[in-house]
């Protein structure tokens, strides 16, 4: 009996420390992060144009660019997410069509961000001829997203009780007055929310714009949705390889980094309170 | 009239559902349609069996997958080594052992992590564990194998930790109590009863952990060093197939050869996660049928 409490004593030990090592690479991450590029973050490093071969200057373009294309793909990505989720919540049957959809879904969550990009630059940049540029990239974002909004919204649609649908239907109204009255006005919100945790994931991804549309160097904002931008990953990913002095621009390369957790992080954020929020409303 | 209102939204949901097959399958039609011309001058024996990846040689190009692959599946091998035990282990601590309040501070962990974009962890493979493992092993620099398994092990925790938490919170509760009242303690009733009961669920978690390394790009093209030649141990740089794409495709000319061949490993590339994503559905949908 007591080498049986031991051996629990030790086993459960073991699982602490598994989790507490979790808990140790998330701390090293956010701690070396900020603590290294706190110091360069001031009011020009976020409203100034890259300067001298980025190797002075701000993150500007970088960070408009970053939101450009995470509305493009929101654009692109919610309506159809919610489309589908709509269809598969309420209007398919259980067949085969509705499962192969299904599969097609959790498989596309599942394709490398990369081959995504290869699938932007045949569609977007050639087949359609929009070229390297933002929308290319944005549509691309936009695709890889798809699945994660659909996930989500197909949750959102499930915990709406059936009661909701019954009672509309039975006052006569038909499926798709139903949905729109009854449903659609309460799930939303949480809709809404999964979309913008899909899109904080979308604006932190880099493969997919490699070849779409993000540019090395423009110390400019983007005028139309067909010029080339600076994206935050990309612009990091370009800091810590390919720069021709990478030691020098290492202060920046954190400062980036800060920047773009930041920025997805606040993104979490805000969908977490929109939830909140749009709850409360609700219920008043 | 409504009527016709009715089937007309009906079928425009229908579409709307059908897309994402048809994405998936415009993805699949679009990289074998691109592929394919590559193999008007290389040879597919060349390609799948040769080691040598050298595209812009003046004499003869070559075309071979093999030492990418070869440094997928040890990158692969070497995250799952560090990513199965810390998971699992995470994952039993979550379910089994943690209190109420300790899993409330503790699932957001596990999200916060899911969240953090793979270019910042390979930023912190450069400055943060590459010099760790250079003087660790004594090499010039740490851009190696290692490196790269290390980052993709953390980068594949979360899938492993929450999809097998899952899988144990799913086991009933009867298996539980009932190991508990025939004398066994709470570690043995995880070890001997939890873990194999949900093994399907956990196998699955780690399948998709699995995909999720073999796909990711920007960590493992930031710290592996990248030298296209065949690893001949972990401390060695590789190249895996996610990286050559991201380094040549943004420098090849349009509908060039080389360009195909890109596309070629690509396709590769999607075969293989296809295939590891199909066959952990298969085993998680097994699984819930099991447990209802």
């Amino acid at each position: 009996m007591k080498t049986n409490q031991l051996k629990e004593l030790i086993g459960f030990n073991i699982l602490r420390a598994c989790m507490g090592m979790v808990s140790l690479f998330l701390l090293v991450i956010l701690y070396d992060i900020a603590r290294k590029g706190i110091g360069v973050i001031n009011w020009e490093f976020l409203s100034a144009m890259p300067k001298t071969g980025m190797t002075e200057g701000g993150v500007l373009p970088a960070i408009v660019g970053t939101f450009i294309v995470a509305v493009i793909s929101a654009v692109l990505a919610i309506p159809l997410g919610m489309g589908c989720a709509v269809y598969l919540n309420e209007f398919a049957q259980n067949n085969k069509i509705t499962r192969i959809i299904r599969m097609s879904i959790r498989n596309l969550s599942g394709v490398p961000s990369i081959v995504y990009g290869l699938f932007g630059v045949v569609l977007f940049v050639q087949l359609m001829r929009f070229g390297t540029c933002v929308l290319s990239a944005g549509m691309t974002l936009g695709l890889m997203t798809l699945p994660w909004t659909i996930t989500a919204s197909e949750e959102a649609l499930k915990s709406i009780p059936d009661s909701y649908r019954d009672g509309s239907l039975a006052l006569g109204a038909t499926k798709w007055q139903a949905i729109r009255t009854n449903v659609l006005p309460y799930a939303v919100p949480g809709m809404l929310t999964g979309a913008i945790l899909g899109l904080a994931r979308a604006a932190g991804e880099t493969a997919p714009i490699l070849f779409t549309g993000a540019a090395f160097y423009l110390p400019f904002l983007p005028k139309s949705p067909f010029s080339q931008f600076m994206a935050l990953p990309y612009h990091l990913y370009i800091m810590s390889t390919q720069h021709h002095s990478i030691e020098k621009v290492r202060p920046i390369a954190y400062g980036t980094a800060l920047v773009l957790i930041v920025l997805v992080f606040g993104m979490n954020l805000g969908a977490i309170l929109l939830r909140y929020r749009l709850r409360k409303i609700k219920k008043e | 009239m409504i009527k016709l209102k009715e089937r007309i939204v009906r079928c425009l949901f229908f579409f709307n559902g059908i897309l994402v097959v048809i994405i998936l399958l415009g993805i699949f039609l679009l990289l074998i349609f691109n592929a394919i011309p590559a193999f008007k001058e290389i040879s597919l024996v060349q390609f799948l069996f040769s080691p040598n990846w050298n595209p812009t040689s003046y004499v003869t190009p070559s075309y071979g997958i093999v030492s990418m692959l070869v440094s997928t599946l040890m990158v692969t091998a070497g995250a799952l080594f560090i990513a199965i035990p810390l998971g699992i282990g995470t994952a039993a601590y979550l379910s089994d052992v943690a209190s109420h309040r300790v899993r409330e501070i503790a699932k957001p962990i596990v999200e916060i992590l899911a969240g953090i974009p793979s270019v910042v962890i390979g930023f912190l493979g450069i400055v943060l564990v590459g010099p760790m493992i250079a003087r660790v092993f004594h090499l010039y620099n740490g851009l190696n194998a290692i490196n790269g398994s290390v980052l993709l092990g953390i980068m594949a925790l979360p899938t492993i930790i929450s999809i097998s938490e899952d899988a144990l919170n799913s086991v009933p509760k009867s298996y539980q109590e009932a190991s508990l009242a025939l004398g066994a303690t709470r570690w043995q009733t995880i070890i001997r009863v939890k873990i194999p009961a949900a093994l399907s669920g956990i196998i699955a978690a780690c399948m998709l952990g699995m995909g999720r390394v073999i796909g990711e790009t920007m960590a493992i093209l930031m710290a592996t060093g990248c030298a296209p030649a065949m690893p001949k141990s972990f401390l060695d740089s590789v190249r895996t197939m996610t990286s050559t794409i991201a380094i040549e495709l943004g420098e090849v000319p349009y509908n060039t050869t080389h360009y195909y061949a890109l596309f070629a490993v690509g396709f590769v590339l999607f075969v293989i996660t296809f295939f590891v994503n199909i066959v952990s559905d298969i085993v998680l949908h097994k699984y819930e049928s099991q447990t209802r």
